[in-house]
């Protein structure tokens, strides 16, 4: 467990909700202080370095170890033919098939990068040098590199995903004005700066793994499955994270391989996927492609949408990027069609990345929009609103809190969009294009139960404890916010425990669903914890507000007094002492009264609780828009993006600093994916070649430009208990399309495949 | 990685007996060299680190020129207001390279000597095949992704484009590699590929660059590096032109023109052909442009690097007009 000290800064509101407190783990951070998963001090390490194939498709006929084994250091080397004696562990449903081993090294390969073998030595050094060693066999099988290779095939369609209403086809034959484009996007990858890796240990058949987590309970579900434990058995920890971005969510073939291996050994084992095996271990965003028809009145008005959309999965398992997340929610349409499917090839499974299928699907409807807005020679931002939704046309329900219009008002104001001039090519600087667009953004209000702990300490400390997981998003702050302003004390009187899978259950950080959830924990159990010490001090002989006839107390300041000053006042510390308790501790949970330690656990360890947007009475969202200028080279085709203006509803903000910060950061990673980002695999062999930071770009400093972020929202209490909605993802979604059409407006060339490199545009 | 012995050379010619060895190799920076050693292209056996040696540093400036010792760092030379006002290309060709902590670790030396980008030069257990690591054995480039591949001076064997700045700049202004006993002009020290695309330079086992000197000239002090790439900043040049610009007393004839090319090709790239075009005559945007295609006479494209031959006359075209004053 790791304590935080509060940075002291601001003012003394910025300790509560809605407050602009500084990060609580900054100054651990940037002093080096904050001990990541591969840093861990632990004694006897042996180190574990994975062997990759360098075939997309086929199997593993022989490995030869003996060179390897011969090598100096070398402790063990694992191959397809070691039975691990693993199981298959749960998928994020929860679902498992019955006693299915799992073979973390498989003898198949289904992807060029798939992890074959490993090697442990005394150093990280010895087991790179012996894993050159080994001698892999193959014989090798036809393979498909991408869904653009003919050998592909139309893949299947997701029917989960297919959506329509109206007569979508139909009414885009009678429209008078027809839009078609087609859109791509390619491979697309976390980058995360902390590579993925662990550290781990076992004691008897209690196994303790330090590895970076965006969920630390389901990822120590699925070691005491691989390995037949229970689950107390499991502690996985991870208090700080190098970026997640989707891809920390789950445990991973590497971790098994670690974990399995320190047990044979009797030693504790680190392993780190190098940085090419971080584009392979674990799939990045799915390459997609989708093509979208719009059918209009002359006068703007939407009749019908097509949208038939595709993205690469695995041979293996079924991932879809879902090219038609945003599409039917953004504007008001009657007739609406929509059909995603999922192309095999010989890849890693595809991930969550940023925005998951929200962002690609953006890409396409935002960019039709403005193709849309240009053959009606009509303002892009006023078909926007002009096609605005007033409630969700695909689930039928109303909007909880739907500020869109604002968003698009008010960004546009703060941009100076009315000094557009609407005709391409029409805004130049010198050599300059310059170009503005616009794209929007959704993303839905997840929610799953989660769990907190407080304590309040004999020395007026109040401990917020939980297993929830803080990658840099800001959950030690706002947690702390939140029990200070229930307590009414100081911010730098909590101390936050995180990142423990032993702690109470948490949501996952992913999905934009952690701050909804855990703080609704929070603020349940920290509301307790005061309503149970409100009725010691009330009715406890020793308490000094016993007789003073109040029937409450009040919290503030860092005291806790009577009601209208009619009796004396006490520090939380002076409170404890005079009760005589050494702490009061309260633990609570969001999950329905009742709830068994079974479907506790459940909730914890699956995705099986999590809430839809729609599934309450409301529909449920995140909005943003942004407006996005550029400045394209005329005879370079360089793009550099020169100002970016976004406005976000995302209800209630608990620390608009922290809350900026995740915008910028999502509007960031959007413009490496609209300029630079795109993994490039070759169609011989299936490999990702640049699979490195010196050539896989994305954003520097120098190419990113002042950023103004906007808060519109309001509270909206239908989408969580505090009135927030999701601020992480949502922030990329549309950043892409809003470049593409600026792009369009500067250079008069529409740009539908990202990302927007120099050669398609001179 | 492989494990290799360590040698702190006490004195040149230590360093240069011990580097006749074969497996030797020096170490100055280390940014080229431990960067290919994790991806097991170089596999030294020894390593004879070099930047403890005295004299090898040093910037001078005179009237004459410049004399840039071999460890001198990219960051110095970059920020050296001789060399910045003496060769503006040469410390812009600096600037707009690699990263600061890049700049600050990394030598004159050793920058001249990196290796190129070729992603498949760069991955030995994927893509065995490739003539500059194991001659005889195949290009895996060719027919691959070639993007960043070069489209002057390739041949049957080798398509790696040189992905190195300064040496353009360097090229342009006619400066000499100094290597102990004998001295090489920049131009002859790289090597075409040819059918020996494992031998970039001139350089013998055992040998070691000492300084760089650079003549002084009008046209480099009328100079600039101009470096196109998508990304703002920490990026290989898609195309870059190193540029230096003199005029007759007229001030609008042409005395002296000198344009070198990164980027695009598989060496520093002297583009002479646009110099002569325009040497004694006036400047207008149209001549510059009808001659700086003239740099990518001979250009071949192999797939998707086909940009380039569009690209890099404009950049060359930019460059010419800046130094100038016509842009
Ligand atoms: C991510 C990344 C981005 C980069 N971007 C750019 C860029 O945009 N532009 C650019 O120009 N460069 C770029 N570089 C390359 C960088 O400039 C070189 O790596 C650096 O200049 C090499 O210098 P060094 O001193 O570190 O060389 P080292 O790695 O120490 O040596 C390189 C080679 O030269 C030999 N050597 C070194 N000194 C001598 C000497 N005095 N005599 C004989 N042989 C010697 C060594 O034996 C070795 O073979 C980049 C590099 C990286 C890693
Ligand atoms: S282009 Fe040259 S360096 Fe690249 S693979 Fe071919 S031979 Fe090797």
């Amino acid at each position: 467990m790791t304590i935080m000290e509060p940075r002291k800064h601001g003012d003394a509101s910025d300790g509560t909700v809605g407050g602009r407190q500084t990060r609580f783990e900054g100054n651990l951070k940037v002093t080096g202080g904050a001990t990541y998963a591969l840093e861990y001090p632990v004694e006897g390490l042996a180190y574990a370095i994975l062997v990759q194939s360098t075939i997309p498709a086929g199997s593993v006929v022989s490995v030869d170890a003996k060179k390897a084994l011969a090598a100096a250091g070398v402790l063990m080397v694992l191959t397809p033919d070691d039975d691990m004696g693993l199981l298959v562990a749960s998928d994020w449903g929860g679902n498992r098939p019955e006693n299915q081993p799992y073979y973390p090294l498989p003898r198949q390969v289904q992807y060029n990068g798939q992890s074959i073998a490993a090697v442990v030595a005394e150093s990280r050094e010895q087991a790179v040098e012996a894993a050159r060693l080994i001698c892999i066999t193959y014989e090798k099988a036809p393979h498909v590199a991408s869904f653009n290779d003919t050998a592909a095939g139309e893949g299947k369609v997701m029917d989960n995903l297919t959506s329509g209403w109206g007569d979508a086809e139909a009414a885009l034959a009678a429209a008078p004005v027809q839009i078609e484009g087609e859109y791509s996007t390619p491979r697309e990858y976390h980058v995360a700066m902390e590579p993925h890796g662990l550290t781990v240990k076992w004691d008897g058949d209690q196994i303790t793994v330090w590895e970076p987590s965006q969920w630390s309970h389901g990822m120590a579900r699925s070691y005491s499955e691989w390995f037949g434990i229970p689950y107390e058995n499991v502690r996985l920890i991870s208090p700080f994270i190098g970026g997640g971005f989707g891809s920390k969510g789950a445990a991973l073939a590497h971790g098994a391989v670690a974990a399995f291996a320190a047990r044979k050994l009797g030693r504790p084992v680190k392993l780190a996927l190098t940085r090419p095996q971080n584009f392979t271990n674990y799939g990045g965003r799915a390459a997609t492609r989708q093509t979208i028809k719009i059918g209009a009145t002359e006068d703007g008005v939407l009749q019908a949408i097509v949208h038939r959309g595709a993205s690469e999965t695995s041979t293996y398992a079924d991932w879809p990027e879902q090219t038609g997340a945003a599409t039917p929610i953004l504007y008001r349409i009657e007739n609406f069609s929509s059909q995603h499917r999922v192309v095999p090839v010989n890849t890693v499974t595809p991930g969550a990345l940023r925005g998951p299928g929200k962002n690609p699907s953006a890409f396409g409807i935002e960019s039709a929009m403005e193709e849309l807005a240009y053959k009606l020679g009509m303002d892009p931002l006023e078909l926007r609103l002009k096609n605005y939704a007033d409630r969700d046309y695909q689930s039928g329900k109303p909007w909880s809190t739907r500020r869109l219009r604002e968003a698009l008002i008010e960004g546009a104001a703060a941009f100076g969009w009315s000094k557009r001039s609407h005709e391409p090519r029409s805004m130049r600087d010198g050599n300059q294009l310059v170009g503005w667009g616009i794209g929007c953004g959704t993303f839905p209000v997840i929610q799953a139960p989660s769990e907190a702990m407080i304590r309040i300490l004999r020395n007026g400390r109040v401990e917020v404890v939980s297993g929830a997981i803080d990658m840099g998003q800001g959950t030690y702050t706002i947690l702390a916010q939140t029990a200070a302003e229930v307590f009414g004390i100081p911010v730098d009187q909590v101390e936050v425990h995180l990142g423990d899978s032993r702690l109470p259950g948490s949501a996952i950080a992913g999905g934009s669903m952690l701050a909804g959830s855990i703080l609704g924990a929070v603020h349940k159990a920290a509301t307790a914890a005061r309503d149970e010490l409100i009725g010691l001090a009330l009715n406890d002989e020793k308490s000094p507000l016993r007789d003073t006839g109040a029937n409450t107390l009040t919290f503030s300041g860092g005291r806790i007094a009577v009601p209208r000053d009619r009796g004396p006042s006490l520090t939380l510390s002076e409170l404890m002492a005079a009760l005589g308790r050494d702490e009061i501790e309260i633990r609570r949970n969001t999950l329905p009264e009742g709830a068994t330690v079974q479907e506790q656990h459940q909730a914890w360890t699956t995705m099986a609780k999590v809430q839809g947007p729609t599934m309450g009475e409301y529909s449920m969202h995140s909005w943003c828009a942004h407006f996005a200028e550029v400045r394209v080279d005329e005879d370079f085709g360089t793009v550099r993006v020169s100002r970016i203006v976004s406005a976000f509803d995302c209800g209630r903000l608990y620390n608009p600093r922290l809350v900026e910060s995740q915008w910028r950061g999502g509007i960031i990673m959007g413009i490496g994916q609209a300029l630079l980002e795109e993994g490039l695999v070759d169609q011989r062999n299936g490999r990702t070649v640049n699979n490195n930071m010196g050539d896989y770009l994305v954003p520097t400093n120098a190419d990113v430009p002042h950023i103004e972020v906007i808060s519109v929202g309001i509270p909206d209490y239908g989408a969580s208990a505090l009135g927030g909605k999701g601020v992480g993802e949502v922030g990329i979604v549309g950043v892409a399309p809003a470049i593409a059409n600026a792009v369009f407006h500067a250079t008069g060339k529409r740009v539908r495949d990202l990302p927007i490199t120099l050669e398609k545009l001179i | 990685m492989r494990d290799f012995s360590y040698l702190r050379a006490s004195s040149a010619d230590e360093a240069r007996q011990a580097a006749l060895q074969a497996g030797s190799v020096l170490l100055a920076g280390g940014t080229t060299l431990l960067d290919l050693a994790k991806c097991g292209v170089m596999e030294p056996e020894t390593v004879i680190d070099i930047t403890y040696l005295s004299g090898l540093g040093g910037i001078e400036v005179d009237a004459n020129g410049a004399r840039i010792g071999a460890l001198a760092k990219m960051g110095e030379v970059a920020d050296h207001a001789g060399i910045r006002a003496a060769f503006p290309a040469v410390s812009e060709s600096l600037s707009l390279a690699a990263s600061a902590q890049l700049r600050n670790m990394a030598t004159i030396g050793g920058n001249l000597l990196q290796r190129t980008r070729c992603s498949y030069f760069r991955e030995p257990d994927v893509f065995p095949a490739c003539h500059k690591r194991n001659p005889g054995s195949g290009c895996s480039a060719m027919g691959g992704i070639t993007r960043n591949h070069a489209v002057l001076g390739t041949s049957d064997t080798c398509i790696a484009s040189y992905p190195g700045d300064l040496a353009v700049a360097l090229i342009a202004f006619d400066a000499v590699v100094e290597l102990g006993g004998r001295t090489v002009s920049v131009d002859d020290f790289f090597l075409l590929p040819g059918n020996t695309p494992e031998r970039e330079t001139v350089l013998k086992r055992g040998e070691m660059i000492t300084a760089i000197t650079v003549p002084a000239s009008a046209a480099a002090r009328n100079s600039t590096y101009l470096k196109v790439r998508d990304r703002q900043s920490y990026e290989f040049a898609a195309a870059s032109a190193a540029v230096g610009l003199e005029f007759e007393a007229d001030g609008r004839t042409v005395r002296d023109l000198r344009v070198a090319l990164g980027g695009v090709a598989t060496k520093p790239w002297r583009a002479r052909a646009v110099e002569q075009a325009l040497i004694g005559t006036v400047l207008s945007p149209e001549t510059v442009e009808a001659a700086s295609r003239l740099a990518m006479d001979g250009a071949v494209s192999h797939g998707a690097n086909h940009y380039k031959i569009e690209l890099a006359p404009r950049v060359v075209a930019r460059a010419i007009l800046k130094v100038g004053g016509l842009a």
